[in-house]
């Protein structure tokens, strides 16, 4: 992705300084008059923009902007700001508000065990789940699609979205066909070679600018005592003093600043991690993670190069309600958490002992990923496209099933969702999740969330098929814990 | 076929379910029984030379050796191992090599302790020496984080020692104690303090055979850790007994603060690489089975005895596995559904192995090897008869390959070089 992007930047950039330098009429002989040249002209502002722009967006940026989509996520962020404010009368509590000194002086000393400083959360609850998000999702439709109910019996979603097909999938995870040895899981140890394997991991690791040499490598899976290196190259983290600086900053800000989220984050932490029986003992670490990244208004550029267009919803500042320049985007990462939020930080605490590093893995991880499986947007890889494949795949591979689903009239993306929009994180044993995560980084896509919940189905389909209710149905699917994802992935893709 | 016999004095769902899944019989244990899973007073008083309880036959299996406590006491543990120490040194066996500091590279492996109130001097002479460290008070002959105490005074165990003589009619024999270094450098996670619970089958003692079970467990403390000394009457900090954290207000009833094995190692693994996790997973074995070879010289190796014991490790932050002590009888109560599973799965397994096939059991044919598939979660930890034989290389990636250790120990003591041959947990 960076590649092309660079790639593309670089044409612009040649094209653009051209035109310029033609324009100009001037001879330009060395570097230091061909930039007095453009500062000169008046392109200069073009050219700021255009770098600005892609660090963090690819060119087709809005490639994927559909006005009905777009118009629905819109109206679905102020939904849930609307929600928040009412949240934040209902307690009666700011939205933020600068701490006294002895709270500063708390929160410093907690700064480890920041479950102290969380003060009574029985009044506050999650914003929205899982399934308030799936049932908004549903009701998206393309106004310019005549649906003629008693054709149209497939699925959840009347999103007319263009999906790959299961051969397109196939392709694009030919390393997981089933003929392909996979590394460092338990099904196919064998010891020469996976010290083989870490050898060349090593080698990988040495090399700079090693991204799609590291992705090559991630696809057959990343041994557990390299992954974090193999990750912070695939999601270009490469920590330095900067990083530390900009995580005091955040961490300073936490100490003076108490913003109404905060309580959502912990409820959340509370309500989800610390009840994981893999998950509890990152606690503390999640507190640091989510209340930083509350307050890291970089985050906010995951609208600006989301596929919809659409920017995050704005609060107001007390008794202004309306006035424009009252407005701010609130919390400041412009993300309001919805139930299981955490679960997108805890596994990751397996990688990362350091919390610098591991905040910078997961905000990366984040923007990059994660934010499109709660955003609405037309692109393949985001919630929508992956719902749509999800019920596609299922149908071509599994039409049997799926008809036998239709029939009984239980929706399986109903079920699927919410591992989907977890990205798994929760639902199953940790080492064949971030197996699970390594292929995400690998192959640079989400799409293989829908891939594998698709696969679950079909495993399972033995049992699906002798039932007839839908309670039945989601008893089958209630404990996927068992599941070893990539020999899974591989028996899907042998199909 | 004849169905076997079974008898239990505990109330244990986890154990009649087990019985009932293969069909047993329940009888009192006056009645003719082939498997009794029994208290270890039961056992006690079943081996009782005085008592006319009638020899065991060649049908009779049960779950205790008559003499375990040399094992699973702390005090009796603690002076076994010494002496298997002293006597591999007067062997010269390359085991008790030193470092350069005076201190064993591989018999290090239990806190420096002593029996209380006996070894009273020794134990003054050593604090005096390092004054600003804690010492840990437990009584020998109890469970579960009862009766234990954190000092780092010395007018504290002259108050323990004065206390005890004040009331000599509540406490005729005084109850030996056994004070322990205590772990002041626990290795934390997420900030928490934890001990690990692994479970070990011995079939016999002599030669010595035993298995290790995967589905382990670190017991985390509910209360971040701090090493001030000012904090040592919150025992919530320190101790990690289940039945003690249980009291806790932040006690969680859904994982009970329990987190297995497996994701103790990928965590490591992943923060401290892989080469300094198999070590720490190595030494856990090894630790195992020095313990092991320690009690054996002692204990009766009766060939209707076998016992599950439940040892508890707690590793510090150089990633350095302590041994803490062995529990002859690990609590088969469930805290968690998890839990239910786990002990269930284990009381199956270890009847797989100690009763093969569910049928009669015949202690003549106890030490016919069992077959990799009955093993379930248990690994061969150790086996004496095979360990004089090295294992070809196939049989070793077998072993390997399935998770199992094989940790061979010839009587030069030279094994301990080979690397290779060590354990590959999953």
């Amino acid at each position: 992705m960076t590649d092309k992007v660079d790639e593309k930047l670089k044409q612009t950039f040649l094209n653009q300084t051209q035109k310029i330098i033609i324009s100009t009429g001037k001879f330009v002989a060395d570097f230091q008059s061909l930039l007095k040249t453009i500062k000169q002209s008046d392109q200069y502002e073009y050219y700021q923009h255009l770098f600005k722009s892609t660090q963090v967006a690819s060119f087709d940026e809005h490639k994927y902007e559909i006005d009905y989509l777009k118009k629905g996520q819109s109206a679905w962020e102020k939904r849930i700001v609307k929600s928040l404010n009412t949240m934040c009368s209902e307690v009666n509590l700011p939205l933020a508000r600068q701490r006294n000194e002895n709270e500063m002086r708390s929160v410093r000393r907690h700064w480890n065990e920041l479950g102290h400083i969380c003060g009574d959360l029985n009044r506050f609850r999650p914003v929205y789940s899982a399934k308030d998000f799936l049932d908004v999702i549903c009701v998206l439709m393309n106004p310019n699609l005549k649906i003629d109910e008693s054709i149209w019996n497939c699925g959840l979603i009347k999103i007319p979205l263009v999906t790959k097909s299961f051969i397109e999938i196939k392709n694009l995870y030919s390393d997981l066909r089933p003929n392909l040895i996979q590394y460092c899981s338990d099904e196919t140890f064998n010891e020469v070679k996976e010290e083989e394997n870490i050898k060349l991991a090593l080698q990988i690791l040495e090399k700079k600018s090693n991204l799609n040499a590291a992705r090559e490598y991630a696809k057959r899976g990343c041994p557990t005592s390299l992954r974090g290196k193999l990750w912070s190259s695939m999601l270009d983290v490469d920590l330095s003093n900067w990083h530390v600086t900009y995580f005091n900053y955040l961490k300073q800000n936490v100490i003076d600043y108490d913003l109404l989220v905060d309580s959502l984050y912990f409820k959340d932490v509370k309500l989800t991690a610390v009840n994981d029986d893999q998950l509890f003992v990152f606690e503390d670490y999640l507190y640091q993670v989510l209340l930083l990244f509350s307050r890291d208004t970089y985050v906010q550029s995951c609208f600006t190069s989301s596929a919809s267009g659409c920017q995050p919803a704005r609060s107001f500042i007390k008794k202004k309600i309306g006035a424009e320049e009252c407005a701010v985007i609130y919390p400041p990462s412009g993300i309001i958490p919805f139930y299981g939020f955490s679960m997108l930080v805890a596994p990751m605490c397996f990688v990362f002992e350091d919390p610098v590093h591991l905040y910078f893995i997961f905000r990366q991880f984040y923007m990059k990923y994660f934010f499109d499986l709660h955003h609405i947007s037309a692109s393949p890889n985001a919630i929508v496209g992956l719902c749509v494949l999800f019920e596609s795949l299922l149908r071509q591979i599994s039409p049997d099933l799926w008809f036998h689903l239709q029939d009984i009239q239980v929706q399986p993306l109903r079920m699927a969702f919410k591992w989907m929009m977890r990205a798994f994180s929760g639902y199953l044993a940790s080492n064949q999740l971030l197996a699970l995560w390594d292929r995400i980084l690998a192959y640079d896509s989400l799409e293989i969330l829908s891939l594998l919940a698709v696969a679950i189905f079909v495993l399972r389909k033995g049992n699906v098929l002798t039932v007839t209710s839908e309670s039945a149905v989601e008893a089958i699917f209630s404990d996927i814990s068992s599941i070893k994802v990539i020999p899974l992935l591989q028996f899907i893709l042998g199909h | 076929m004849a169905r076997v016999r079974c008898c239990t004095d505990l109330d244990k769902t986890v154990l009649t379910q087990n019985f009932d899944k293969r069909s047993w019989c329940s009888v009192s244990p006056d009645e003719d029984w082939n498997f009794y899973w029994a208290s270890v007073v039961t056992v006690r008083s079943i081996f009782n030379p005085s008592n006319d309880h009638p020899r065991l036959t060649d049908n009779q299996v049960i779950n205790h050796f008559p003499n375990h406590y040399e094992l699973t006491r702390k005090d009796l543990m603690v002076k076994n191992i010494k002496r298997y120490r002293r006597e591999l040194e007067k062997d010269g066996n390359l085991l008790c090599e030193k470092d350069d500091t005076g201190v064993h590279k591989y018999l290090d492996f239990i806190p420096v302790t002593y029996m209380m109130p006996a070894d009273y001097n020794l134990f003054a002479d050593d604090f005096r020496r390092d004054p600003n460290h804690t010492w840990i008070m437990k009584p020998a002959a109890r469970a579960q984080g009862k009766g234990i105490f954190l000092i780092n005074k010395m007018s504290q165990i002259k108050k323990w020692s004065r206390d005890g003589k004040s009331i000599p009619a509540a406490a005729p024999t005084r109850e030996t104690f056994v004070i322990s270094k205590y772990i002041d450098n626990p290795l934390l996670i997420g900030g928490k303090k934890f001990d690990l619970r692994l479970y070990v089958l011995v079939t016999s003692f002599k030669p010595l055979k035993c298995y290790l079970y995967r589905l382990g467990f670190g017991r985390f403390c509910t209360v971040k850790y701090i090493s001030s000394s000012n904090d040592i009457d919150n025992m919530f900090v320190h101790l990690t007994n289940v039945s003690y954290q249980k009291q806790s207000e932040d006690y969680n009833s859904i994982h009970g603060g329990k987190w297995s094995i497996d994701n103790l190692r990928l965590y490591l693994e992943g923060t401290r690489g892989k080469k300094l996790t198999d070590r720490l997973f190595d030494e856990m074995c090894w630790i195992i089975v020095h313990s092991l070879r320690a009690a054996s010289a002692v204990i009766t190796s009766d060939r209707h005895c076998f016992e599950c014991y439940g040892y508890d490790i707690i590793i510090d932050d150089n990633l350095k596995p302590w041994l803490i002590e062995v529990n002859a009888s690990p609590s088969l109560t469930s805290t968690t559904a998890n839990d239910r599973i786990m002990k269930f799965k284990l009381i199956n397994d270890v009847l797989n192995i100690v009763v093969p096939n569910g049928d009669i059991p015949d202690i003549r044919n106890k030490f016919a090897n069992s077959a990799p598939e009955v093993l379930g979660n248990f690994d061969v930890l150790y086996d004496e008869e095979q360990a004089c034989c090295e294992l070809n290389d196939k049989d070793y990636r077998e072993q390997k390959a399935r998770g199992g250790i094989v940790p061979l120990i010839s009587k030069t003591g030279m094994a301990l070089n080979k690397a290779k041959q060590s354990s590959a947990w999953r």
